[in-house]
């Protein structure tokens, strides 16, 4: 970023510099500190557990961690909520922190709903009862030691004495607090500092199963590579986007889009107004988001990491990733391109149709429960775009409601993945999941739920998502968009319906994997995903209002 | 809507919410005390019909009300959605029809579930209380059964799409989790079959209830309001108007949805598989309950919200419609399997439904309705006993019987009864409505008519070879030990038989009760002539 551009952007807050005072005196920038206090909470609480990490002893270390991951997303959570009922997601919604960030209805839902879905993930994290006992300790799905060499001496040590990685609880706290700030950057330096925050930890956590290790590296190296990739897109065209605009703050973009900017940066008069720098910057910070939301045909990495991340780490990824990544879809979207509406609505429609049907025919081919799963989020990334593309209040809304809907069973769906065990860990080959309705009815019952949700069936909060952004985007005028969705659903739901067949109605077989009683933890995990889902299938009402009266970006 | 009253108790609610409790209580009884759970459901089922009997007495024929009984409370308002339930007299006969064959299938399934039955006997889950097969088979039933009284209850169509869909799940598990024993070869190829059957029922339904979504939506958009009273008065005050062309789209979207679950020729193929690894009882729930849902919902919704479309549709449908009664009699008498053989006789006879349906005339709906209520009652009371026969000796196939009149007279002669309702014999109650289906269609389609007459030789055919090759000529071997329908059996198949031959003599209660409701849907599609008379509009044509 040229200095211009942070000089403008320190000064047009007049109130330090004053007419008394013209010398050059750096003001400190004004923060509106309570404001965006669910971001520092979970931050300052990260921060803290690196510093849990170097002083705390190894014996208490996982305690202490997940003592205060907790306190700090519930915390924040409160403040999120205290925002909120303070009126700042809807009357008194602004622009805070020099324009760096929004506190709006969108913003606040959005870190709510990561707030909490991070909560529920962080309890799959600590979960210690499902691997067994390594020489007398306890131990989760994390490795025993990151750094040591996948089958080598220094891990055998590690493991025997029973070292485990409690680094995953700041790492995620890290991860959540970009994603807070995602959906509510209001400047595009701030989203890219947000998503290189967020995604950091990720490609770390996803290197860290305990079983399959080369695997779960692999997926890391792979995710970091493309993830790389796509951020270096992202940040070329903020750098085109700059040029086109002068400034990246959103408003000030919007007002270029639109034609209604006041005075033209002379160090910039070549480009500005370029709508070439516009388009080809536009699509190539669209690309990098829609590699985070995993659309096609960004989706490469989905299958591979998600089935290589240890599975806590999948649902959180999933989940959150997928709720923050939209929600800076959005903005983006209807606060800085509205004006360029003609423009991406074709290209997205496009890509929505795309992401619906390969999701979900690639999905039927899928042998590996993990993978079927990470193609199902593909073809849901499909129905949420749907949404996107509306281009109307309900459009915004429908896609909110839609993300609460869906984290909350993605969670929970990973979170039965992990129960499923045998010799060599979790067994996530679709075979050896037949007849387990007959082993463990209750937990083939409760992922039936899941893979029902997913499909779309009512009565559940996924048919009623499904039914809000269909709806909106029939309103928006995308009816073919709803019939191609429709379709896709109906594939979809195909291979959905087979795992339940697998479950259910295959003969247990004699070898098969058995199912780990979890401690409470994972079962709270799985307890809010099934009451979730049932809650918003059967009586949406209360959330759907929610989502509406959060539904409007403040500019 | 601020006219609807929601005074005093809500009966249409406590039809269908005693059967969905009853499923809770019955899966929730513990796994030794299989015999009570049995109980519980049948008493569950009994109190539904009680209050469905409630329901027929409260109902007011002579009313003014199109919808009686109704009910109206906000739900998602964000998707304009209410929960609505009112009933006319097609209601009111459908929810009779269906709480009445319940308990019938309950206590025909008695034993179907039982552990040695699934072949479970020796699973060391059931040991452990954990799979509790039995259980489930009565409570699925009854979840059934909950969701099809309230989508033949609801007057708002989001709700009833969400029925329409939500019924698919249990019967899925009741088909695929609970199949016939009788069929040829192993074990495992017997439950590949069956989960091939249960997928392709899911499967079909499920698409067909998707691309019902999209109209649905379709709808919302257009019209603003799920609620049939609040599209009906838009319609009659002229806010709503409905391009044809959206119309048309939208009537298709829901029309298919119907036709795949009712089940009409060419979206028929499920019904056959669904049928025949099926145990009986499962069998008559899809055929003679479920599969009500989809004809039903064409008089509610397909003409009642798209009457122009409908009326555009008609010859279409009528050519279906034949092609489903020919080809389905055809059919069934080239079966070599009892059930499939009971499969396909349905689908003709849904043809027969449908064509009085879309005949347009007075006779012809009133007809289709009765023939609702009695292709229900005579298919229960073939398939039941078929099923008795099935489980005697093992087998499905046709060929396998023989001679079964000299040693088990009294299953032979009600299998008779039950073949000679499926052939419409005058007397029995199936003759009437397929009469009045008949002459509805001549009056205006003669053509149609006369060639439908062909399916009723067909339909000849295929009963009275279908007994005479299992029930006559030299006793088999395998027959010859086959003992004669037991008390619970008898329970079963009697009552039915009773009904059969009452509605067949005096069908009027049932008639009394559908006409004024037939007049108020024909009178949707022909607005302002509230008696529509067949005649000048074949002079039109």
């Amino acid at each position: 970023m040229s200095a211009t551009a942070v000089h403008s952007l320190w000064t047009t807050n007049g109130l330090w510099a004053t007419a008394a005072e013209p010398v050059a005196k750096i003001d400190s920038p004004q923060i509106e500190y309570s404001l965006i206090a669910p971001t520092l909470i979970v931050i300052g609480a990260a921060i803290l557990g690196i510093l849990i990490e170097a002083f705390v002893p190894r014996k208490s270390r996982y305690y202490v961690q997940l003592f205060l991951s907790v306190v700090a997303l519930v915390a924040a959570f409160a403040a999120v909520v205290a925002l909120a009922a303070d009126g700042r997601g809807t009357t008194s919604s602004g622009i805070v922190a020099m324009g760096a960030l929004a506190v709006d209805g969108p913003a606040l839902f959005l870190q709510g709903t990561i707030l909490l879905a991070g909560l529920v993930a962080i309890f799959t994290f600590a979960e210690r009862r499902l691997d067994p006992e390594a020489h007398g300790n306890r131990v989760d799905s994390f490795a025993a030691q990151a750094a040591s060499v996948p089958g080598s001496d220094s891990e055998k040590a590690a493991v025997r004495a029973g070292f485990t990685t409690t680094e995953v609880f700041p790492l995620a706290l890290f991860a959540i607090g970009g994603m807070l700030v995602f959906p509510s950057a209001n400047d595009l330096l701030t989203l890219f500092i947000a998503l290189e925050v967020f995604s950091l930890p990720l490609y770390l956590l996803c290197a860290l199963a305990r079983r399959k290790r080369l695997m779960s590296q692999e997926a890391a190296v792979k995710y970091f590579l493309l993830g790389a990739f796509s951020s270096a897109f992202l940040l070329f065209g903020i750098a085109l986007l700059y040029g086109y605009a002068g400034t990246v703050s959103y408003a000030g973009i919007a007002d270029v889009v639109d034609g209604t900017v006041q005075n033209v940066n002379p160090a910039l008069a070549g480009t500005m107004g370029n709508d070439a720098l516009l388009l080809i910057g536009a699509a190539l910070i669209l690309m990098g988001l829609l590699f985070k939301v995993g659309a096609v045909p960004f989706h490469m990495w989905t299958p591979d990491v998600y089935q290589g991340a240890p599975t806590p780490v999948t649902g959180f990824m999933a989940a959150a990733t997928k709720v923050a990544a939209f929600g800076a879809l959005l903005r983006l979207l209807y606060v800085v391109l509205p004006g360029l509406r003609w423009d991406w609505r074709p290209v997205m429609w496009g890509v929505a149709i795309a992401t619906m049907l390969l999701g979900a025919i690639v999905a039927i081919t899928q042998t590996d429960i993990k993978r079927l799963l990470a193609y199902s989020s593909i073809a849901h990334a499909g129905f949420i775009l749907a949404g996107v593309i509306a281009t109307t209040p309900d459009g915004i809304s429908s896609v909110l409601f839609y993300l609460g809907a869906y984290s909350f069973v993605t969670i929970g769906a990973f979170a039965v993945v992990t129960l499923v065990r045998d010799a060599g860990g979790e067994a996530t080959h679709l075979s050896k999941w037949a007849g387990l309705g007959r082993r463990s009815p209750l937990v083939a019952a409760v992922f039936a739920v899941f893979l029902l949700a997913f499909a779309g069936i009512p009565l559940t909060s996924g048919f009623a998502g499904k039914f809000a952004v269909f709806k909106a985007a029939a309103e928006g005028g995308a009816g073919a968009l709803v019939v191609v969705g429709v379709i896709s659903s109906a594939i979809a739901a195909f291979f959905y319906i087979r795992v339940i067949v697998l479950m259910f109605f295959s003969e247990p077989k004699p070898e098969g994997p058995t199912v780990a009683v979890p401690s409470p933890l994972t079962m709270t995990a799985i307890g809010v995903g099934v009451a979730v889902t049932l809650v918003l299938g059967v009586a949406p009402q209360y959330f759907l209002d929610l989502a509406n009266q959060a539904g409007v970006f403040v500019r | 809507m601020s006219d609807v009253v929601n005074a005093g108790f809500p009966l249409l609610t406590a039809t269908a919410a005693v059967p969905a409790l009853g499923a809770i209580a019955t899966a929730a009884v513990p796994a030794a005390k299989r015999t009570a759970a049995k109980w519980l459901a049948l008493f569950f089922s009994l109190v539904t019909l009680a209050l469905a009997v409630a329901v027929g007495i409260r109902f007011n024929t002579g009313a003014e009300d199109r919808y009686q009984l109704t009910e109206s409370h906000s739900w998602i308002a964000d998707f304009g959605v209410r929960y609505e339930l009112g009933v006319d007299g097609i209601g009111v006969a459908l929810i009779g029809l269906t709480a009445l064959l319940i308990p019938f299938i309950i206590v025909a399934g008695w034993h179907d579930a039982d552990p040695q039955e699934t072949g479970t006997a020796t699973d060391s889950s059931v040991a452990a209380g954990r799979w509790r097969p039995t259980q489930g088979f009565f409570a699925l039933i009854l979840m059934v059964e909950a969701m099809v009284i309230l989508s033949f209850e609801a007057t708002d169509v989001f709700l009833f799409y969400i029925l329409f869909e939500a019924m698919l799940i249990p019967m899925y598990f009741l088909i695929g989790g609970f199949g016939d024993r009788a069929h040829a070869g192993s074990d495992e190829n017997a439950a590949a079959q069956r989960s091939y059957a249960a997928v392709k029922f899911l499967l079909y339904n499920l698409v067909g209830g998707l691309i019902m979504l999209a109209a649905v939506i379709g709808l919302y958009v257009v019209a603003g309001t799920f609620s049939l009273s609040e599209i009906a008065s838009l319609r009659a005050s002229g806010e709503l108007e409905m391009a044809t062309n959206t119309e048309r789209l939208l009537f298709l979207g829901f029309f298919f949805a119907f036709a795949v679950k009712a089940p009409l020729w060419p979206l028929h193929t499920w019904l056959p598989n669904a049928m025949g690894e099926a145990t009986a009882p499962v069998a008559v729930l899809i055929t003679a309950v479920v599969d009500k849902v989809g004809t039903f919902a064409m008089l509610r919704f397909c003409l009642q919200l798209f009457p122009g479309a409908s009326e555009w549709a008609t010859p279409v449908i009528l050519v279906l419609a034949l092609i489903s009664i020919v080809y389905g009699a055809l059919l069934a008498v080239g079966q070599r399997d009892i059930k499939r053989l009971v499969a396909y006789a349905s689908i003709s006879h849904f043809g027969f439904i449908i064509m009085g349906i879309f005949a347009m005339t007075t006779q012809g709906q009133s007809g289709a309705t009765l023939y609702m209520v009695n292709h229900g009652i005579s298919t229960a009371a073939l398939m039941l006993v078929a099923g008795f026969l099935i489980s005697r000796r093992g087998s499905r196939l046709i060929a396998d019987y023989g001679g079964a009149q000299k040693v088990a007279p009294v299953l032979a002669g009600t299998f008779l009864i039950g073949s000679l309702a499926t052939l419409s014999l005058p007397g029995l109650a199936p003759f009437v409505s397929e009469f009045l289906v008949l002459v509805g269609t001549f009056t205006r389609y003669p053509v149609i008519g006369i060639i439908a007459t062909f399916g009723i030789v067909l339909g000849a055919l295929y009963s009275l070879v279908l007994y005479q090759r299992t029930m006559t000529g030299p006793v088999k071997l395998e027959v010859a030990k086959m003992p004669d329908l037991k008390l619970r059996e008898l329970l079963v198949v009697g009552p039915l038989i009773v009904l059969l031959v009452f509605l067949g003599v005096y069908p009027k209660p049932v008639t009394d009760l559908v006409n004024p409701a037939v007049k108020d849907t024909l009178s949707d599609v022909y607005p302002g002539d509230k008696t529509p008379d067949p005649e000048p509009e074949v002079a039109a044509k």
